[in-house]
């Protein structure tokens, strides 16, 4: 990736510190929230959880570049991403183990 | 007589991947990252879920944690404020600006110090407070996470000022190059990032 003219550059530098004051004010979001202690403890985690996805996605659409990646790229990390979350779900699994025996 | 081999793709895009085997290969790499931070969030989640409602052996909660939020709240602005300083190192480098980009990694070395001296002072009170990964479940889960996330960060300070250092001559006869290492190295640290996103909230916060 490069840039194909001054004008581009400029609006790359623009989204770079929109994505920083975007990430600080999402940080403050999440302390806020959890330190207020005015929502259910699955509501708390739903909310850090999703704010967390959306800082995450900030991060790897436009730092990371992402969102102009090639396709081969997103194809890999779909997969990975699958996993990711298969991996998360085993201590699901152990709990129907449990439930079983 | 010595022969020099011409290493294929390594500024150019494959034409298979559409992108030089560098970064490829650091993506390749993230994606089993993935994997292993996987693994461990996996076992937290089981842990925590599985712990008892109550006595010694129950999850603490933010009351009594003995976590400070305060400082690690800082932490996760200071590693925001080095990921923008990488991505602007590389953006520098696009404009053909070494000294400004330079400036940037130097910027990014010092942030990540100042992670590593919070994290210090962090490990120290709870050390002082007798609490250690043996104490309990959540302070095994706290700094097996916690400490494999600073062996990442530690690993891209050493990256980074070889980058700064040494490494920075390529400048001179191979610009185009440097300039996707840095991109490589950007890439490595924003997913540094990335897990200490989720990482704070779901240690710290919840």
């Amino acid at each position: 990736m490069s840039f194909a003219t001054p004008e581009d550059a400029r609006k790359h530098r623009n989204i770079y510190l929109a994505v920083l004051v975007a990430l600080a004010v999402l940080t403050g979001v999440t302390v806020l929230v959890a330190q207020m202690h005015f929502l259910s403890t699955p509501m708390a985690v739903a909310v850090a959880l999703l704010v967390a996805c959306i800082k995450g996605g900030l991060v790897a659409s436009f730092f990371m570049h992402l969102i102009s990646e090639k396709t081969t790229l997103y194809g890999i990390l779909v997969i990975c991403v699958v996993f990711f979350f298969v991996l998360l779900l085993l201590p699901l699994a152990t709990e129907f183990t449990n439930v079983s025996t | 007589m010595s022969a020099s081999i011409e290493i294929p793709c390594d500024i150019t895009p494959h034409p298979v991947t559409g992108m030089y085997n560098g970064k490829f290969g650091v993506w390749l790499f993230l994606a089993s990252e993935v994997m292993l931070f996987g693994a461990l969030f996996s076992s937290y989640i089981l842990l925590r879920v599985g712990a008892p409602e109550a006595g010694p052996l129950a999850w603490p909660d933010y009351r009594t944690n003995h976590l400070n939020v305060p400082l690690a709240t800082v932490n996760t602005m200071v590693l925001i404020l080095s990921s923008v300083t990488v991505v602007f190192a590389w953006y520098y480098l696009q404009l053909h600006k070494f000294a400004a980009a330079r400036a940037c990694l130097l910027a990014t070395i010092g942030l990540a110090l100042v992670f590593m001296v919070i994290k210090y002072f962090e490990y120290s009170h709870k050390f002082h407070d007798g609490l250690y990964p043996s104490t309990h479940n959540f302070y095994a889960v706290y700094f097996t996470l916690t400490g494999l996330h600073g062996l990442h960060v530690l690993g891209g300070i050493i990256v980074f000022a070889y980058l700064v250092g040494p490494g920075a001559a390529m400048w001179k006869y191979n610009p185009a190059k440097f300039t996707n290492r840095i991109e490589c190295a950007g890439l490595y640290w924003h997913f540094v990032d990335l897990v200490w996103i989720f990482l704070f909230p779901s240690i710290y916060l919840l």
